[in-house]
């Protein structure tokens, strides 16, 4: 491998040059590894303030009774935490990973359209720094959930607007990001990189960045309409001029339910990449990964409604979204059937990277299964807008989403770094939070069926045990996430020595990223790789 | 970069922003939409347009329905609002009238427009009103208090199991909203 290393670093073009000096190296990049760098340094900002947030919402939940903070500024902190975890951090994160590897993967130089690139990346920042300028504002943040329902949001004080023009930023700035993927997969594959040979982690991608151009622009035009309900007198959602707030709910998941797969897709993509290099085997089923990621981003467009059982739909519309909701777990089974078959008698080892994968196997799956409990409209009555909703969503956020990303920050640092992290330092974090991700959101399934509400700063008296533990779980999850932080900043100092180009044992195998040394040279793939038939089947 | 690759960049780039707005268009034809798809499944029955001529029922002295009436003002509308009664035992079949009571408590006209909800949702077709101040925007002048007449008749067809039905009326302010 060191052989073909040597060849692509040497077929650098005479005209390339290395970073700008300074800051303005970050201001104008166009370079994909830099401005990747910049998205997951940004996104693990935001994962802290949003977690900071949801630590204010767990300690004010630690007793019953009021004690920290006031119910309007607890609703915002519950509004806040979802739309910068969302907006702020996952999808970020992802767009970061994207950009760093989905060029090295297929073997091209850069990403197809980088200075748009690098707008996308400060669009966001701007959008996120206007949705934070909000806590401060007359009225408070939003208040009225993430979902953004009228009537009530439309009762937020001075924020509103401003809250708004920071979705529509967030929205221009993931649909800049979504076009820069598909052209760049469709474009500027590298001779002999079929589509079918691409890794998963690129495939996701694409299929997410379809989803992304598909529902931003009708979110962008639901909270427009908030907008000129609000300052312009329509009527969209208000019911005295002949408009309907359910209406709202349904423009609203239209966007949402596609946008919580937004979310895993890729979250599945680096799954698929990361178990293989682990088990030393191959994908189980490449192909109907492929298909089955196509089959739920095409099925999430036709289900919406199942956010909203409760509204009053006509029997005929909850019977379909029901079965259509159940159909999900058809291909989302396929997925969780061929990771396991990927481990089966694999010779498997254990690094940070693969525990955090095998924990993302097991608590991914117990979030879908409460999704399938939900999923029976007259059984949702029970749960909706409980806290085992609450429950269901962060087990397919935290300890899929989140872990996933973990993972990928430990299975990479190596190749973006050029130094191997502590890998006891690794594991201890990945111990920490996988108990502690349990102790923090299991109990809120009991809390959920016991029948406490949601977005609710105080509760009955029967509900105290179990919110003390979840909080208690919420600040050990919290606080081991700053060992990640300590990780990172010692890996990039030098860890625990150099890296290997292929750091993992026979990990170029498994892309073409391992192939290029360690830490990966600010240009790579100037001239296209030579593509090793791949061993998927 | 090639100038060949460059056609294909902004070849995908325009097709893809096409799709863009494309669905920002699609977002706001979902509100048509949902008007006709309300109207297919007979759910949600906004605004009555206009009054039902009196039809004649056979009267059922051998059932009696309660109905309630229940009155709201949204926050944003200066009004007193209250119904003459709370409740009324009927007969299916005859027709009633009940009065409810509203006032401008601004020195300012105002125009306002009451919503009817009707709970529960499947008694709805049951329920027929030949006048109501609801199928109109009703316009009161500073301080003015008005009387205004419900009439209405629960069709002798509601299946047997609704004893109760709740005619629930909101007044929103509409001072400033433009007529369509």
């Amino acid at each position: 491998m060191t052989a073909v290393v040597a060849e692509h670093d040497d077929h650098h073009d005479h005209h390339d040059h290395g970073p700008e000096k300074g800051i303005l190296r970050w201001i104008i990049t166009t370079n994909h590894k830099d401005i990747g760098t910049m998205y997951l340094v940004f996104a693990l900002i935001m994962f802290f303030v949003g977690g900071t947030m949801a630590l204010i919402i767990r300690s004010e939940l630690f007793e019953p009774g009021l004690q920290f903070v006031d119910p309007q500024f607890f609703n915002s902190m519950t509004t806040m935490h979802a739309l910068v975890m969302v907006f702020g951090a996952v999808m970020p994160a992802f767009v970061g990973l994207a950009n760093w590897m989905i060029p090295m993967m297929i073997g091209a130089p850069d990403m197809a359209l980088p200075r748009m690139n690098n707008m996308s990346f400060w669009m966001l920042v701007a959008g996120v720094l206007l949705l934070a300028a909000t806590l401060f504002m007359e009225g408070g943040a939003p208040a009225g959930g993430w979902t953004l329902y009228p009537p009530l949001v439309l009762q937020t004080g001075k924020a509103l607007p401003f809250a708004i023009f920071s979705v529509h930023m967030l929205g221009i700035s993931s649909i800049m990001g979504a076009i820069n993927v598909i052209a760049t997969i469709f474009n500027m594959r590298a001779p002999g990189m079929t589509l079918m040979k691409m890794p998963l982690f690129v495939w996701t991608w694409l299929i997410t960045a379809f989803l992304l151009i598909a529902i931003m622009p009708v979110f962008a035009g639901a909270v427009t309409m908030l907008l000129t309900d609000r300052f312009f007198d329509t009527s969209f959602f208000n019911a005295a001029g002949g408009g309907d707030p359910v209406l709202y709910q349904h423009i609203f998941w239209f966007f949402g339910h596609p946008e919580v797969y937004v979310m895993i897709l890729p979250t599945f993509g680096v799954a698929s990449t990361i178990i293989p290099v682990f088990a030393r085997k191959p994908l189980f089923g490449y192909a109907s990964m492929v298909y089955a990621t196509a089959a739920i981003a095409f099925l999430s467009f036709i289900v919406w409604a199942h956010h909203m059982f409760t509204v009053g739909l006509p029997i005929a519309g909850e019977l379909y979204f029901m079965y259509a909701t159940m159909l999900i777990a058809i291909p989302t089974g396929v997925k969780v059937f061929n990771w396991t078959a990927t481990m089966w008698k694999g010779e498997m080892t254990f690094e940070t990277p693969m525990l955090f994968s095998i924990a993302f196997v097991v608590l991914f799956t117990m979030g879908g299964f409460t999704g399938l409990m939900m999923s029976v409209a007259p059984a949702d009555f029970q749960y909706h807008d409980t806290y085992f909703i609450v429950a269901h969503f962060h087990y397919t956020l935290v300890p899929a989403s989140v872990f996933i990303l973990m993972a990928s920050g430990y299975y990479w640092l190596p190749k973006w770094t050029g130094n191997m992290y502590d890998e006891r330092i690794g594991r201890l974090h990945f111990w920490l939070s996988a108990i502690s991700v349990n102790i923090l959101f299991f109990p809120q399934h009991f809390l959920g069926l016991a029948g406490m509400p949601r977005r609710i700063p105080d509760y009955a008296i029967q509900f105290a045990d179990w919110n003390m533990v979840s909080s208690i779980g919420a600040f050990i999850y919290g606080f081991s996430q700053l060992l990640f932080v300590y990780i990172v900043i010692d890996t990039i100092r030098g860890g625990t020595g150099k890296a290997t180009a292929e750091v993992w044992e026979d990990a170029s195998k498994h892309g073409l990223e391992w192939t290029v040394p360690s830490p990966a040279p600010y240009h790579t793939f100037t001239t296209p790789p030579e593509i090793i038939p791949t061993e998927h089947v | 970069m090639s100038q060949d690759l460059e056609r294909k960049n902004s070849k995908i780039v325009t097709k893809l922003v096409l799709v863009v707005l494309v669905m920002f268009g699609f977002g706001y034809a979902l509100v048509p939409l949902y008007d006709v798809l309300c109207d297919i499944t007979g759910q949600n029955i906004k605004l009555q347009a206009a009054a039902d001529s009196e039809t004649e029922f056979t009267v059922d002295e051998s059932r009696e329905i309660t109905v309630e009436f229940i009155t709201a003002i949204n926050e944003k509308t200066p009004m007193e609002f209250r119904a003459e009664t709370r409740t009324m035992k009927v007969h299916p079949g005859k027709y009633y009238t009940v009065n409810f009571y509203a006032k401008n408590i601004t020195n300012n006209p105002i125009k306002a427009q009451a919503i009817p909800s009707i709970s529960p949702g499947l008694a709805e077709e049951f329920f027929k009103k030949i006048q109501c101040f609801c199928f109109e925007t009703q316009t009161f002048q500073a301080k003015e208090e008005k009387k205004m007449p419900v009439r209405f008749a629960v069709n002798p067809k509601l299946p047997e199991r609704y004893k109760i039905i709740t005619l629930s009326y909101t007044f929103f302010d509409r001072t400033n909203i433009t007529e369509n």
